[in-house]
Formats: C-alpha cells, structure tokens, sequence
C-alpha cells in the first residue's frame, strides 16, 4: 500500500464520482456513499440504492472502482446497503443550487407542499407535464411565465 | 456451469419472495411490451419507468430469495431457468396488455393492492424485506396514481373510452382476488411477522378501487374471484408464450454473457 493512500481520501474519491444519469450532481452531493472502509486488502464502499429500477446503480459501482483503482487502491469491493433507504432529503444544499443552475428544478423536503419554482425564470406559475420524465427521478414540468419546460427531481 | 431448468425450492420463505419477484418481474415484462407502442410519448416514458421499477423490484427480491436459499441460484437463474410450473406469479399480471385501457386497469387493480402491501411490509420482522418495503413503497405510489388519473378519464372520458374501461374492468375482475388469497404455506411466516396475510388487506382494497370506480363512473362487476392458480405454478397459456419471449436468449445460448 502506497502512503497516501487513506481512507478519509478514498471517501473524497468515491464522493467526487459525478452521477452518470445526472452528471451535475457527485455521488457525495446525491448522499448515497454510505460508508469507506479501507484495508489491508483493499477498500470497501457501501452505497445505497435509489430507486430499484435506476438502471445508473451498475455504472455508479463500475465508476466508483475505476476511480479508485486509478487512485491506487487496490481491490475495491462495493456493497449496497438497503435501510435505512434512501431519500432525496440526503441531497446536499450544494447538490440543490447545482440541479438548479443546470436547469433541474431540485426535490422539496419530504411532506412538504411547496410550490415547484421554474430553474430559469424563478417563477412559481408551474405546471406538471408528465410524473415521469427521462430517468425515474424526474418529472417533467413546464413554467407557465417564461413558458419553457423543465425538469423536476421528484421527492422520494 | 449448470445450463438446464431448476425446480423450485419447498422453503416457505423462498416461496413467499419468489412469489412477489415473479409478480414483478412478469408485469415489469408486460409493461415493457408497450416499449415504442404507447399512445402518448409521456405515456412511453411512464410505462417504461414504471416496467424499469418493477424489474428493480423483481432482481433485489431475487437476490435475497437466493441468499435465503443458498442452493447456488442468482436473479438469473430463478428468471432464465424456470419452467412455467415453477413460477408462481398471479395470473393477473400475465394476461396480455390488451388494450391500453386493459393495461391501465390492470396496473391500477394490482398497484391498490400494493401500495397497501408494501405499506405492509415496512413492518415485517424480515429486515431485509422490510428494507426493500420502504423503498418500494414509495415508487408504487407513483404507480397507484398515474393508474388510477388514467382510470378516472378513461372511464369519465368518452362512450369509447369508458366502454373500454368497463370492458376490461369486466375481464380482470375474476383474476383480481387471487392476490386476496392466503396462501397455506405462508400461515407461519405470517404468525412469526414475516409475511402479510393479503386477507388482511381486502377490505381497504376494496375501498380504494371501490372509491376510483365511483370517479370513474365505472361499474364494480359482482363476478366471484373465480381465477386463480398462478400462486401453486397453475398458468395460463399466455405465461408459456411470455416465458419462450423472455428466456430465448438464455435457453438458446445457455449461460451467455455479454
């Protein structure tokens, strides 16, 4: 084992993957790296699942492993972990304005009722499109100011 | 590596997981088959998303029924390499799509109950289970709500459209009480809090679809619950035809991998 190698820098590397749906977003901004643990022969990673169809769960594993092998690590064996299960209140504050500035409109708490606000122009005068947009996270909406439809990342 | 058919398990609990995984993975099946068929690209979309959650539902439960019976099987293996006798999935799912108002009016009858179920569920004393439950639970609320928006303005639309609607409501009535039924095999996992009786659940079903119907102008059929099978490996004819689609690739080029 190389030195530099930690695992407190093992989790930067893992949390710094971007999504491979949402590109915008890190897996540390989605809040699903649930656990790094390294050690003398290699470096566990425990995530959790988002929806149970979310094709991008496969790739995010793949991703995750060739980052760290790149990184030097040597077997890197990832785990998922079910409960509790995930939520879309365990996307950052960063995870929020960065879905936001790329046109997302970001997920409410969880029980809350607010209105969605369009990404573009800022209004609250929104209509929902479809509920199911181009991946399972999304429904699709449409501003009824500036007119232009966009994405919204449903509250799971 | 073994290529030919496997036999189910007699372990209750294998039976119960397997039970719901087949529901899963044979309506996530179903729905697929709209794939580049549906009336509206929206609905395109949803009845993809929706199959895709219900495919993701069918592999974690396969994965656990085969931790639970450690004979060496994986998702694959129960998908792939089981005759039509072996499967237990309920014969409402495997009723081809039909029209789009069959379609709908299966998802709706299906996702009432497991919306309930999966609510259920969160309780089991199974951890596992219940860690699949909580996530489940809240992609069949999707489900139960696009299905039962499309009932209400299929059946409150035009004469076609609830003369559609009334038509499959009548053909699927008789298969809609076998997700009601007990199962004999599942009575212990139910008094250990493993499992839910579904008898439990009929009442409130009830209500749900009954209360849908209303909106929709739609007539409940007094039909008895006279299908049922699918949950002792009793198919139809459609489920042969559904499996010969579904297994090709593995029965034909045993254990290809790409």
């Amino acid at each position: 084992m190389v030195s530099h190698l930690s695992t407190d820098a093992a989790r930067r590397i893992a949390e710094a993957v971007p999504d491979p749906e949402v590109p915008v977003l890190t897996l540390g901004d989605l809040g699903i790296i649930r656990a790094v643990a390294l050690s003398e022969t290699g470096v566990d990673v425990t995530i959790t699942p988002t929806y149970s169809g979310c094709p991008a769960m496969n790739a995010i594993g793949m991703d995750i492993s060739l980052a760290l092998g790149e990184a030097g690590y040597g077997a890197v064996r990832i785990k998922t972990v079910l409960s509790p299960a995930w939520s879309t209140d365990w996307i950052s504050a960063e995870g929020h304005a960065k879905l936001k500035a790329f046109g997302i409109a970001p997920p409410h708490p969880r029980g809350t009722d607010l209105p969605v606000v369009c990404p573009h122009c800022g209004s609250a005068s929104t209509s929902e499109i479809a509920h199911f947009g181009s991946t399972a996270c999304k429904a699709l909406w449409r501003c009824n100011t500036c007119r232009e439809p966009f994405d919204h990342f449903k509250c799971h | 590596m073994t290529t030919g058919s496997i036999t189910l398990s007699d372990d209750p609990l294998v039976r119960f997981i397997l039970r719901r995984a087949d529901d899963a993975l044979v309506l996530g099946h179903r729905l697929s088959e709209w794939c580049g068929h549906a009336p509206l690209l929206e609905e395109e979309m949803a009845l993809a998303n929706i199959a895709l959650d219900h495919l993701g539902q069918a592999r974690a439960l396969y994965s656990y029924a085969a931790e639970v019976e450690a004979a060496g099987h994986d998702e694959d293996a129960y998908a792939y390499r089981r005759d039509p006798v072996d499967y237990l999935n309920l014969l409402l799912v495997e009723r081809p799509n039909g029209d789009f108002a069959h379609t709908i009016v299966r998802l709706w009858l299906y996702s009432a109950f497991m919306s309930l179920w999966w609510q259920a569920m969160t309780a089991s004393k199974d951890a596992q289970l219940a860690a699949l439950a909580a996530r489940a639970v809240k992609e069949v609320a999707y489900h139960l709500r696009h299905a039962s928006n499309w009932v209400v303005r299929l059946g409150d639309g035009t004469p076609e459209s609830l003369r559609r609607a009334q038509t499959a409501l009548d053909l699927l009535w008789p298969y809609a009480g076998e997700m009601l039924t007990s199962q004999p095999d599942e009575a212990a996992l139910t008094a250990n809090g493993i499992a839910i009786d579904p008898e439990t659940l009929r009442q409130p079903w009830l209500q749900r679809i009954t209360s849908d119907a209303a909106q929709a102008a739609l007539r409940l059929p007094s039909a008895p619950f006279s299908q049922q099978g699918g949950r002792r490996g009793n198919h139809s004819e459609a489920m042969g035809h559904l499996l010969a689609e579904l297994q090709y690739m593995q029965r034909a080029y045993p254990g290809a991998q790409w």
